[in-house]
């Protein structure tokens, strides 16, 4: 119970990334100060630099033994440097994606990249938190930079009331979390997630013990669902989507999934392992309501941002399926999920925002039409987008899909699968309009694309990688058991 | 590369080749695709040459690890079953390419692309050894084709063109989920050990259904053929062609190779309903076809109907067969397959016939055209061989599959032979029906008069199907010698049971 918190320089180490960027956004922010208008860009290349370095720190630290540093509340392993580099990754091409979105509509300002730092760096202190304490401040960090990012966009309505709607609502869901939390203090009487792993390993089923553990637990799994955005705690998720910032919404969507998904797995993975059987059972009602909503729902969209909200809350669905299986290679078919939805999101996003012109927002699935007309290249990369969605094969998002599949199969749960699947094929009709308007309809407006190459490049990477892994999968899927 | 793999790959490398070169340079496209084609085609001859007829064994076998995850191999191979629809497949797309030549004038690099890599994608099919890769190429051949329903269809494309996607689609999940159900129990997604896997009487009717829905979708069977009139309208000729001539083979092959050795007693228990459900598509639809008014909507129902022989004559296999003498559930087996193969050829000449007239007058209603004999009498003299091989003339490849089928229905039972007969009667009047309205007769249509008849391509492309037709209607039997060895030790896997 009791830890001697003894500090020791040396374990500072294992935090240098984290440490790095603490460093980092003082200085960009100080120095975005002191520049004027023509040197604004400055603060996009310092803050590339930092992510990058950020990134190569964690990068060096894959594969160190564990290590349960500054009295037990933050760790080292393997999943959080892979999961690291992945989120600063991300990141980083988010960032090059939203630099166009935001010249173009006049939102380049220092604050939006120091916020993306911080979000970042409370994200990186989810993904080691190892205290409940921990955990909650990491995702504080991370909420907090979010709802300013989002009213960023301050002259527009829209955007604020997003804000103040993820705020409000936000807040509750901090407040459920951080409930669940306390009874789970209260009655294991730590902090630690490996103290608490242990009591509840050795807790006496019938007693009473176990009951205030699952009344903590119940609150710990709304508190992660709303984060996570599973129905019925997703009603945030489509008016942030659409409200936001298109660039904001980009990053929103992406790369705090991936924190999302390592706070579930530390609290309820590594710390109520053993309750597994109480949570599982939750996350089937979780999954099941949220892969068929998001797909119905979706279904009525005009608005593509509202749309790939619904979409984002079915694949939320299948994420959570893989938890669902209690097994290790369950978790890592989730894990493996996340961050190929991460990788789908981004490009998804990046093609929005590449239609994005002078003050002109493209938001509606009839702002694809022709497209292919204008660029057949960039057609066609959306294509392979929506197709891999909708989970065809040979695009990677099938070998997520199947992934799960297989491992909610394995452990029993055949009409699960069924249903996962059948809403699939209904999710796919949505992904089609997008096709279709791209391909099929024929339109005056002309679309002409203005974004710089970087972006065009990165993101013609970005979807050739969703086909590239999606022939050669085996060595992320591997990874991603290789985690747990 | 071994000779599998470069049939698959390059035509989906040509394909990209193709798009590189770029749709300005239209007779540059033209020329490498058909080109490419053709080097394909003749590659895959020598599956035939070189393929032993002898052995039930896969050939041409080749095994690569590829998700060592899940042990799931790049695993290709083909057998008497699988061989003729893959040359099937090489000779139809040479086909389209050149029927698509001058027709196409939106962006025709991405149109012969797009049958380039569905070509490679349907090989892959074929030739698949392994339950995931089969199901990616299964699910990836869809793309092309969607795309091109879509953007060069006719006027109600969108819809056909999604209508089409989601029913496959709907279908072949659950094939998937059967695929992993049996990955998991037996550990492997190989096809051939799925064969040897023991499965209980209640798993093997859920995989047999699952497996169903994804075949009878694509086939397509009564009563999910719905999507099928709808495609072949909306589809440019060449969309029409393959689709007929090859994809539907898709569902028939999946029954031979899956649902019949997977699931031997699942097939036999529900054999009768299926049997019935192929009669009434042969009936049924026949009939409907009779009262249309849009010759391509005539085709569509038509293929609907004689595909209905197909899997009339796999699972009468169970009641045609008698201990001692296997012949008649042979005569059903090696039919279906004469079947697919003949229907390959006919339809897609069907196709083709009324794309020559769509392409002069921009209308497929029968009540366009009438006396057309008058402006293109060689035309007419193509026309009428494939409409009577379409009613299953003797002589024609038409009649030898049928005639095969309904000998073994007949030993089945009489009735389902009575019923499948029928068709001989109302095939004939729905093609011959059409041929009077649209051929012969007095010309009540000006434009009609003013039609240039066939030439040289389309000349080329009907004869050589012509050629086809009549070949094989009179001598089959190369066809049926190199199927027969695995319709055999396919049989015996119907027959023995799993449980």
């Amino acid at each position: 119970m009791n830890n001697t918190f003894t500090f020791d320089t040396s374990t500072l180490w294992s935090a240098t990334p984290e440490i790095f960027l603490l460093s980092a956004i003082v200085v960009v922010l100080l120095l975005d100060l002191f520049l004027t208008k023509p040197f604004k860009q400055v603060t996009y290349y310092l803050t590339q630099a930092s992510l990058l370095i950020t990134g190569l720190l964690a990068f060096s630290l894959i594969n160190e033994p564990q290590t349960i540093i500054f009295g037990g509340s933050f760790i080292l392993d393997n999943m959080a440097s892979v999961f690291k580099v992945f989120m600063v990754g991300s990141t980083m091409v988010a960032m090059v994606y939203t630099r166009h979105y935001l010249t173009q509509h006049s939102l380049f300002r220092g604050e939006y990249f120091v916020l993306v730092l911080l979000a970042v760096l409370g994200m990186m202190v989810m993904v080691s938190g190892y205290s409940l304490l921990t955990l909650y401040l990491g995702l504080e960090i991370l909420s907090l930079s979010l709802y300013t990012l989002i009213a960023i966009a301050r002259e527009r309505a829209g955007a604020v009331e997003a804000a103040l709607k993820y705020f409000v609502l936000g807040a509750i869901a901090s407040g459920l979390l951080l409930y669940g939390m306390s009874m789970i203090y209260g009655i294991s009487g730590s902090l630690n997630i490996n103290e608490i792993a242990s009591f509840a390993a050795n807790a006496n089923l019938a007693s009473r013990e176990t009951l205030i553990l699952n009344f903590g637990l119940v609150f710990l799994v709304i508190g992660i669902a709303f984060k996570l955005g599973a129905v019925p705690f997703h009603m945030w998720v489509p008016d942030v989507y659409q409200g936001a910032p298109t660039a904001v919404t980009l990053f929103l969507s992406t790369v705090p999934k991936i924190a999302a998904v390592a706070m579930l797995v530390r609290i309820l993975v590594d710390g109520l392992g053993a309750m597994h059987a109480y949570w599982a059972d939750l996350f089937i009602v979780l999954a099941v309501l949220s892969i068929a909503l998001g797909s119905v729902v979706a279904l009525m969209q005009t608005n593509i941002k509202r749309m790939l909200a619904y979409s984002t809350i079915s694949h939320v669905g299948f994420i959570m399926l893989g938890f669902v299986t209690g097994v290790v290679s369950g978790y890592g078919a989730a894990v493996f999920y996340v961050l190929v939805y991460v990788l789908m999101s981004l490009a998804a996003f990046g093609i929005i925002i590449l239609l994005n012109k002078q003050g002109f927002e493209a938001d509606q699935v009839s702002d694809f039409k022709g497209l292919s007309k204008h660029s057949p290249w960039f057609a066609l990369m959306m294509l392979v987008i929506m197709l891999s969605m909708a989970g065809v094969p040979p695009f990677i998002g099938f070998y997520a899909k199947l992934f799960i599949l297989q491992q909610v199969i394995s452990a029993g749960f055949v009409t699960l699968a069924v249903v996962a699947v059948v809403f699939a094929v209904i999710s796919a009709y949505y992904y089609l309009q997008i096709i279709k308007s791209m391909y099929f309809e024929k339109t005056d407006q002309d679309i002409t694309i203005v974004a710089p190459m970087d972006m065009q490049l990165i993101l013609s990477i970005n979807a050739i990688l969703i086909l590239a892994v999606g022939i050669f999968p085996d060595f992320w899927m591997k990874l991603a058991v290789s985690l747990f | 590369m071994e000779l599998l793999s470069l049939l698959i790959w390059l035509p989906i490398l040509s394909g990209i080749l193709v798009i590189l070169i770029g749709n300005d340079r239209a007779d540059t496209v033209r020329w490498v695709s058909v080109a490419a084609s053709i080097l394909v085609f003749v590659m895959s001859l020598s599956l035939y040459t070189e393929f032993d007829a002898t052995t039930h064994l896969m050939q041409f076998e080749e095994k690569v690890s590829w998700i060592p995850q899940f042990d799931i191999y790049y695993h290709l191979g083909v057998d008497g079953i699988s061989m003729p629809l893959i040359i099937l497949t090489t000779f139809s797309s040479i086909l389209v390419l050149v029927a698509g030549w001058e027709v196409i004038q939106t962006r025709p690099a991405h149109y012969m692309a797009a049958f380039l890599m569905m070509e490679g994608l349907i090989i892959g099919v074929f030739s698949a050894l392994d339950g995931i890769l089969f199901y990616a190429f299964w699910e990836a051949s869809l793309i092309p084709m969607l795309l091109i329903i879509g953007v060069w269809g006719g006027d109600n494309r969108i819809y056909a063109a999604i209508k089409f996607f989601l029913y496959t689609f709907l279908g072949s999940v659950f094939m998937l989920v059967s695929l992993i159900y049996m990955y998991n129990k037996g550990g492997s997604f190989s096809i051939l050990d799925m064969h040897n896997l023991s499965l209980s009487a209640t798993e093997q009717a859920w995989i047999f259904w699952a497996f169903f829905m994804a075949f009878a979708v694509k086939v397509p069977m009564f009563p999910v053929h719905t999507w099928l009139p709808d495609a072949h309208v909306q589809a440019p000729t060449g969309g029409s062609v393959i689709l007929a001539a090859i994809m539907l083979k898709m569902g028939g092959y999946g029954f031979f190779r899956f649902s019949l050795p997977i699931t031997p007693d699942a097939s036999l228990e529900f054999s009768e309903i299926v049997i019935i459900l192929s009669l009434i598509a042969i009936v049924y639809i026949g009939f409907v076809a009779l009262v249309q008014r849009d010759m391509k909507k005539l085709i569509a129902y038509s293929s609907i109907s004689h595909m209905g022989f197909v899997t009339l004559g796999v699972f009468a296999l169970f009641l045609a067969y008698q201990p001692g003498a296997p012949e008649g559930a042979l005569l059903g087996l090696e039919g279906a397959m004469v079947q697919m193969i003949s229907h390959g050829f006919i339809s897609a000449a069907m196709f083709l016939v009324v794309g020559v007239l769509y392409d002069r007058l921009h209308s497929r209603e029968i009540s366009t055209y009438g006396g057309v004999i008058n402006s293109m009498p060689k035309f007419t003299g193509f026309a009428v061989l494939f409409a009577m091989a379409n009613a299953g003339l003797p002589g024609t490849s038409g009649f030898v599959g049928e005639f095969m089928v309904i000998l073994g229905a007949v030993q089945a039972n009489i009735w389902y032979a009575v019923l499948a007969g029928s068709t001989l009667i109302v095939g004939a009047a729905y093609t011959l029906w059409m041929v009077k309205r649209v051929f012969w007769g007095a010309v009540t249509n000006p434009e009609v008069s003013t039609l240039s008849d066939v030439n040289a391509r389309e000349f080329s492309i009907l004869a050589v199907l012509a050629v086809a037709v009549i070949a094989m209607g009179i001598y089959p039997q190369p066809v049926i010698d190199v199927m027969h060895v695995s319709i055999e030790h396919l049989l015996n896997q119907a027959l023995a049971s799993k449980l």
